[in-house]
């Protein structure tokens, strides 16, 4: 029980970092139909600047807020000069774009920091913490009380502000947003700076655990794109729960059945839940307009 | 003789000039490994384009069936004691048979769905070859018996140019004369409007799974060449960023044009081998490049460059 107590809690924790990423995908997703497969170097960039920044003497906090500042910084620069340009191309020339951008910050993150890998300190110290049984690190916490206040504010975002109320609109509809009078193009500008921040803040919270380097994003884009699918695409909250799965299905698989194939479970279920499912476990399902 | 007919008797001529006169132009064998590495690539890409430009289905996972005939041709006759020349044609039966079958319930879904599941279905046949290193040999890979035709062994880069561009110019007059038979018009068909060819009666679901099997045969034959011709297998042939690399040459050259598909394969493969010189830079120019590409022809190189034609005229 401990045992299954132990991979249940580190899943949730690797779920939660999924759960972000997922959201990124998804705030995108609603605001412009694009997948943008450079999400996972947010994530790179969150903590790689976080690492150097902190080694040049920038006190943590601070270097995750610099962090998170050239996360979005490169989202909006991703949206001005590769997203907006490529206005009415097919959805592959734009999944193509956003490729091409992700092996372009990451071979800038290769120029400009280095190939080694990088760890954080712990936020708040390293001794674990015993939960029946199993134990469970501060910085686990951090990670899902983190996750936790993302997501709340988002939700507040969306539910509770005018701003947040148009880029609901906007994935509705973006002629209908257009003609009540809302600037769209703002709108998408937003989303990519704050799926680039959210990003970003799951690289800072999650370096401490895993390590980073200049080429982590692109697992974590597909990891993240699958948690997304799972969820249903385009469903933020589809999208925190597929994320949370996929953490728990990976930890859980690699723990019972087999290590070496980790990182094959994910697209196992995404390939079982799709064939069962063809619109994701939250998904809409979609008709043809002819 | 009809004058489509003819222009497409014109590609393969051009196509067969070109490949003659090209090796006299070269300085050194390296350039003849470079071009025999476009051909193979090409080849590849004119299967994946029956995919994505006539059937309008995208895959992001197809350079697993790259991976699969380059293991083909290195497990066979490791394992096996199989001749290379028939380990390539069990590589292709085998990925024929495992596009058949994963392409029925895979290719049910549609767009971004299907483009995860495909991505999906690459990755885990990547970590497959990866993990299963009693056969594969592991992350490290492992190396091609060298291929012999009839007692003749091929082995200089010569004899690989030769062969490569062979297979490249029959695979492109394949897909040139798919056009013209039921299945290609039927094709044409589904890549305007889905319902209205499932309503003129042709059985989509089945269409969509013969570009699939006729695109992974097509990756499957290119993996087997390129594993022979490196002397080498890894899994990375099988992987994300290989499978990303094909369709950008597809697209990149033009979605359901033949012709673009070759282009695209000589600007993906010749360009990183230019971008060399630039060492530590190298990716970060490639994704530019990508990028601006992409942004600035979205339609594909040939289908742009037809276009600028007819304004001239």
């Amino acid at each position: 029980m401990s045992e299954f107590l132990q991979f249940f809690l580190s899943g949730l924790t690797v779920g939660a970092v999924y759960a972000l990423v997922a959201l990124g995908f998804t705030l995108i997703y609603n605001a412009s139909d694009v997948v943008n497969f450079a999400q996972g170097e947010f994530v790179m960039l969150g903590g790689m600047v976080t690492v150097f920044a902190s080694a040049a003497g920038v006190p943590l906090p601070f270097a995750a807020l610099i962090a998170v500042c050239v996360a979005v910084g490169v989202g909006l620069l991703l949206y001005w000069l590769a997203i907006a340009p490529a206005r009415g191309a097919s959805a592959v020339s734009l999944i193509i774009i956003t490729i091409g951008a992700s092996i372009l910050l990451k071979g800038a993150a290769q120029v400009a920091f280095d190939k080694q890998f990088h760890k954080l300190p712990s936020f708040s110290g390293d001794g674990s913490i015993d939960v029946l049984g199993a134990s469970i690190l501060p910085q686990s916490l951090w990670v899902l009380g983190g996750t936790a206040v993302t997501v709340l504010l988002l939700y507040v975002f969306f539910e509770r502000t005018l701003l947040g109320k148009a880029v609901l609109a906007a994935s509705a509809s973006r002629l209908a947003a257009r003609l009540v009078g809302i600037n769209t193009a703002t709108i998408m500008a937003l989303a990519f700076g704050g799926s680039a921040a959210i990003g970003a803040i799951a690289g800072v919270l999650v370096t401490p655990i895993t390590l980073t380097s200049y080429d982590v994003g692109t697992m974590m884009a597909l990891k993240g794109f699958a948690a997304a699918m799972l969820g249903g695409m385009g469903n933020p909250l589809g999208a925190v729960v597929g994320g949370l799965l996929l953490g728990l299905l990976e930890t859980l698989g690699a723990g019972y059945v087999s290590s070496t194939y980790k990182d094959g479970f994910a697209f196992v279920m995404i390939l079982l839940v799709l064939f069962a499912m063809p619109q994701g476990l939250l998904g809409r399902r979609t008709v043809d307009r002819v | 003789m009809s004058p489509v007919l003819n222009n497409r008797y014109a590609i393969v001529a051009a196509l067969a000039l070109i490949v003659a006169i090209l090796p006299f132009t070269f300085p050194s064998g390296y350039y003849l490994r470079v071009a025999s590495l476009v051909w193979v690539s090409a080849f590849a890409a004119i299967g994946l384009n029956v995919l994505m430009g006539k059937a309008g289905q995208v895959s992001l996972g197809h350079a697993a069936f790259f991976g699969i005939g380059a293991y083909a041709a290195a497990i066979g006759p490791a394992h096996f004691g199989l001749p290379s020349w028939a380990a390539l044609a069990v590589g292709a039966c085998i990925s024929a048979a495992l596009a058949y079958l994963v392409g029925r319930p895979i290719l049910r879904l549609k767009g971004h769905y299907l483009a995860i599941a495909t991505l999906g279905f690459g990755v885990l046949v990547a970590l497959v070859l990866t993990t299963e290193s009693r056969w594969t040999g592991g992350p490290d890979g492992m190396s091609v018996a060298k291929l012999t035709v009839f007692g003749w062994r091929v082995g200089t880069a010569y004899a690989w140019y030769w062969l490569s561009a062979a297979f490249l110019l029959v695979g492109t007059w394949v897909a040139l004369n798919l056009d013209d038979t039921p299945t290609g018009r039927a094709l044409l068909a589904l890549h305007d409007s889905e319902v209205a060819a499932r309503v003129v009666g042709i059985d989509v679901a089945r269409l969509k799974l013969r570009a699939f099997v006729i695109a992974a045969v097509y990756a499957s034959i290119a993996g087997s060449l390129l594993a022979m011709m490196n002397g080498f297998v890894n899994p990375d042939l099988a992987g994300f960023q290989h499978s990303v690399e094909l369709v950008t040459m597809v697209v990149l050259g033009g979605l359901g044009s033949v012709v673009g598909s070759i282009v695209g394969a000589v600007v993906l493969v010749v360009l990183p081998q230019a971008l060399t010189v630039f060492q530590e830079y190298e990716n970060l120019m490639l994704g530019f490049i990508i990028i601006v590409s992409m942004v600035f022809m979205r339609d594909g190189i040939v289908p742009m460059a037809r276009k600028l034609v007819a304004r001239a005229r």
